[in-house]
Order: structure tokens, then sequence, then C-alpha cells
């Protein structure tokens, strides 16, 4: 085992890793807006890792470039759909919860 | 047995659930969607007979011998558009009988025809 | 166990709960996100099944287009379901059971998963599609090669029925029903600053895309059908954030109405074109007769084309049918 297949096995880990605890959240937040934040997190730490993890294995240069394009736009889209489903949610007013109130 | 054939039971599982909604929903929209579960299934079904132990796409590359069957892809990849063009026909009859009836229930709908036709209440 | 059928039953097992969710969800906006859920992962288990082509269409296709005109209805209609009644629940369960017994019972005749020596592997035409489609036409990727060329007909057919569907939905909900109510001023999505920078930078990439997957289809996975949905979805974004308008104003109506029928009558032109040049329908060697493989690849090509060209009209204008539909209530 190489150095390199080490890092991308770690980083591999780490994708997985965020995107379990953005599962996790999904569940186990108490309103909308903190489940989009777990939810942020699954699209951006979990996937950047894994694509990166995925980029260390390749060995030709075409699929690595395909896998820089698919993680400049997962740079791009999804904080814009984090960014537009919170923005929706406070102009229908909805409401953040604090810390003593129920679960919604 | 349960080894080779598992993941056909498991698309029949999955079509049954989906003609089940078809059956018993009386809401229309319900119903379409019921009805695409139920088509996924079956691809999925399609799909599972054209696989290969060791198989890869049937995209022909160098020092590649095994090959999955192409067939049941071009199949299924056509049914995929044809189906979401047949559901989009679906989809506008449920429109235009909601802009007529004021309602997506089939009990609903029924029950208006008949007291149509009876002319108790038109 | 290997990881692969670990996989499989992992990705079955997802599947089973959204669709069991789906049944049991009276609030149809949700049950209409866990049908694109439900799609996606179709989608990952395709791959995983080696129909990496049929992927694509599933993903382009569960996830955008049906999940948009699903949505598009229930703004237009009620998105809130009746309590299923239960005399209606018990009759339901009854014929699943017996159907599903029944097909259970039949599934063991079937080859066992993932078997070389099953009869479609065994016919003598597996070796053509594999085989002697190097020589024929010399097309890595053979589901194009059987698509558009060895099964042609087959395609033209399932053509003619999204053309169809098409202009019945046009004809059902279209500018020729219309009724002409003041036009309800609802909130667009444009007004969100960062979305409507972000699709906007976007959307010459998507068409952008569309093309290569139409042109590259002969190598990889793609081809008309995912182009023809790619590039519809993206006039679907375009619409959906700047409003029905605008997209107008770059696709007008009258263009797609030239456009739906064009794609189907070049598929058929070809083929009456192969015919007057002296060989059967949609027999591209007749296209070059000196080089038959380049012949038959540019009657691929060509039908490629024209498969893109009349699926993404058909979707791009049911699309508008639909949001049109809202606009004039």
């Amino acid at each position: 085992m190489t150095v390199i297949e080490v890092l991308s096995g770690v980083l591999l880990a780490a994708g997985a890793f965020f995107v379990v605890t953005g599962a996790v959240g999904l569940v186990r937040f108490p309103d909308f807006y903190t489940r989009i934040h777990a939810v942020g997190v699954t699209d951006s730490a979990g996937a950047g890792l894994i694509l990166l993890g995925l980029l260390l294995r390749t060995t030709e240069w075409e699929v690595g470039l395909r896998l820089l394009i698919i993680l400049l736009f997962m740079v791009i889209t999804s904080p814009t759909a984090a960014h537009t489903l919170a923005q929706a949610a406070r102009r229908d007013g909805v409401p953040v919860w604090r810390a003593g109130d129920t679960r919604r | 047995m349960i080894g080779s054939h598992y993941v056909y039971w498991l698309t029949f599982a999955l079509m049954m659930i989906g003609l089940y909604v078809v059956i018993s929903h009386g809401n229309l929209i319900k119903k379409l969607i019921g009805l695409s579960l139920f088509q996924v299934a079956v691809f999925l079904f399609y799909i599972s007979l054209g696989k290969v132990d060791g198989g890869t796409a049937p995209i022909i590359t160098e020092g590649t011998q095994t090959y999955s069957h192409p067939l049941p892809h071009v199949l299924i990849l056509t049914a995929i558009v044809v189906g979401v063009a047949t559901l989009a026909v679906g989809l506008a009859l449920v429109v235009r009988l909601f802009e007529s009836y004021g309602s997506l229930e089939e009990d609903e709908i029924l029950r208006r025809d008949t007291t149509d036709r009876d002319g108790v209440a038109s | 166990m290997t990881a692969f059928v670990l996989v499989n039953i992992s990705l079955f097992a997802i599947l089973g709960a959204t669709a069991l969710a789906i049944t049991r969800m009276r609030a149809l906006y949700e049950a209409t996100m866990l049908t694109a859920l439900f799609s996606l992962v179709t989608g990952s288990l395709f791959v995983l099944l080696d129909a990496v082509d049929v992927a694509f269409t599933e993903a382009a296709v569960g996830v955008g287009i049906s999940t948009v005109l699903l949505l598009g209805v229930l703004s237009l209609t009620r998105s809130r379901e009746a309590v299923t009644p239960r005399r209606r629940r018990l009759p339901a369960a009854l014929v699943v059971l017996f159907a599903g017994g029944a097909l259970g019972y039949a599934a063991q005749d079937l080859p066992p998963f993932g078997s070389a020596t099953t009869p479609v592997r065994d016919h003598p035409v597996t070796e053509t599609y594999l085989v002697q489609s190097q020589q024929d036409m010399g097309i890595p990727n053979t589901v194009t090669s059987v698509l558009a060329s060895y099964r042609g007909l087959d395609t033209l057919g399932e053509l003619v029925v999204v053309f169809t569907a098409g202009v019945t939905v046009l004809l059902l909900l279209g500018p020729l029903t219309r009724r002409n109510h003041p036009v309800k001023k609802d909130l667009v999505l444009a007004d969100y600053r960062v979305l409507r920078v972000v699709s906007g930078v976007l959307m010459p990439f998507i068409l952008l895309f569309a093309l290569y997957v139409l042109f590259h289809g002969d190598y990889g996975a793609g081809g008309g059908f995912q182009a023809g949905v790619i590039f519809a979805s993206g006039f679907v974004l375009y619409g959906l954030v700047f409003g029905l308008d605008r997209v107008q104003q770059v696709l007008p109506q009258a263009v797609l109405w030239v456009l739906i029928p064009l794609g189907l009558l070049l598929f058929m032109g070809l083929g009456v074109a192969t015919v007057l040049l002296g060989g059967s329908f949609l027999d591209y060697d007749t296209l070059r007769p000196d080089d038959t493989a380049a012949g038959q690849r540019l009657g691929i090509l060509l039908v490629e084309t024209a498969i893109g060209l009349t699926v993404a009209t058909v979707m791009t204008s049911v699309f508008f049918s639909f949001t049109g539909r809202g606009a004039s209530r």
C-alpha cells in the first residue's frame, strides 16, 4: 500500500463519516434550519471528501478531470440549494427553534 | 435458491407495493405515483435479467471479456422516457378532471357522475 | 456474502422503506419528493447492475422531469389525499398477496441471477451485438449501436409514442384550450438573487453537457434520449427560476411546434432515404456504400440527433403546458 492509497482511504472514510453525521443530524435536530445545516455537511464535506479521495485513486487524467468538474459543480450548486431552501422557509415564516422548545 | 434468486424477489416486492398503491388509493395523483413505483420495479427486474456475474457495462474496452447483455438496457432506456411521457398524459388528464369536478378522489368523482345522470343534483 | 450482494440488499432495503413511506404518506408534496429519492436510489442500483445508460436516463428523468411535472400538477390541484377507507385496503391487499405469491412461485423457473448461460445470453444475437458490432460500425458503446441501428425500427416506434404523448398533453392543456383569466402575479424564484445568478451561470453548462452527452454516446454512457431530457431540464430550470414569459422569449412556442415533428420526420426521412438508396428501411450501409462502417456511424449520429430533438422539445412543451395552465387560472 502506498502513501497515496492510505491518504485516499482516510479521505473516503472521513467523507463517509460526514455523510453519516448529516443523516443523523437530519433525524435528530429539532427544527428546519438546524436540519438544513446538517444536510449541508453531507453535500459539502461528505461528497467533497469522497470525490477528493477518488481523485487520488485515478490513473487516467480524463477521469480525474471529470471528478474535478463534478466537484466544482457540487461546490456551486449545493450551497445554492441550501441557501434557497432556508430563505424560502424564512419568507414563509417558519419559526426558529430556541432552547427549551419542543421538536418540530 | 435464495442466494441466486433474491434480486427477483426483491423487485417483485417493490412491484407489489406499487400495485397496492394503484388499487387501494383513491387519489388519482397517488395512483400515478404508485404506477411509477410499479414501473421502476419492472425496469429493475428487466435489468437484473441482463446482469452477468463479473461482467461490466456493455461498452467494449480492451482487456475485458465479460459484458452484461445490452438488449435489456436498450429496451428499458427507451421505456423510461416513454414512461415519463405517458405520466405527463396521465397528469394532464388529472388536471382536466380536477378543473371539471373540483376533486382528485376517485370516489368523489364517481359519485358526482352518478348523481348527475339520475338528475338528483346537477 | 460478497460486498456486491450486501450493497444490493441495502439499496433494495432503502427502496422498500421509501416505497412503504410513500404508500403511508397523505401529504402529496412529500410523497413526490420521496418518489424522486426512489428514482435516485434505483439509478444507483442500475449502475451496480452494469446498466450505466439506463442509470443515466433514470437519474435525469425520474429525479428531474417527472418530479417537476408532479410538483406542477400539485400546485394546480390539491396536495392533500383523503384517508383511504378500510373497504378499499382489504381487496387490494388480497390481490397483491395473490399476485406477489404467483410471481414469486414462477420466479423459481428463472435462471439464477448473474448466470452466464441464460437463454438470453446463449442466443446468437448476443454475439452480434457484442462482437460483430465492432466490425459493423466500430462503436464501443453497444447500447448505442443496438438502440440506433440493430433495433432502429423499435426506437422509431418508441419515439412515435413520445411524440403522441406530447401532442396529447398539448391538446389537453396547451394554448389551444387556454382560458383567458387575468394572470395571477405569483412569487417567482428569480426574487432570490443567489438562485438567479447561479442558475444563469449554470444554464450554458447544462446545454453544453447535453450536447456532450448527445455526441459522446458512441463512446460512453449517453445518447439522444438522455441528451434530450438534459436539454429539457435546462429549459425547465430557466422557466422555474425566471418565469414562463422569459423562457418563452428564448424558446417561443411556435419554434417548439416546428421542432417536435422535425425530429420524428428526420428519423423517418432517413429510413425512406435508405430505401431510395436501394437498401432496406433504416439500413445505414447504403449511406456510404464504399465504407459501410462510416455509413453506420453517420446514420446513428443522425438518428440520435433526431431522438434528442424530439425528446427535448416534447418534454419542454409539456412543462410549458403545465405551467402555462397555472398562469392562466
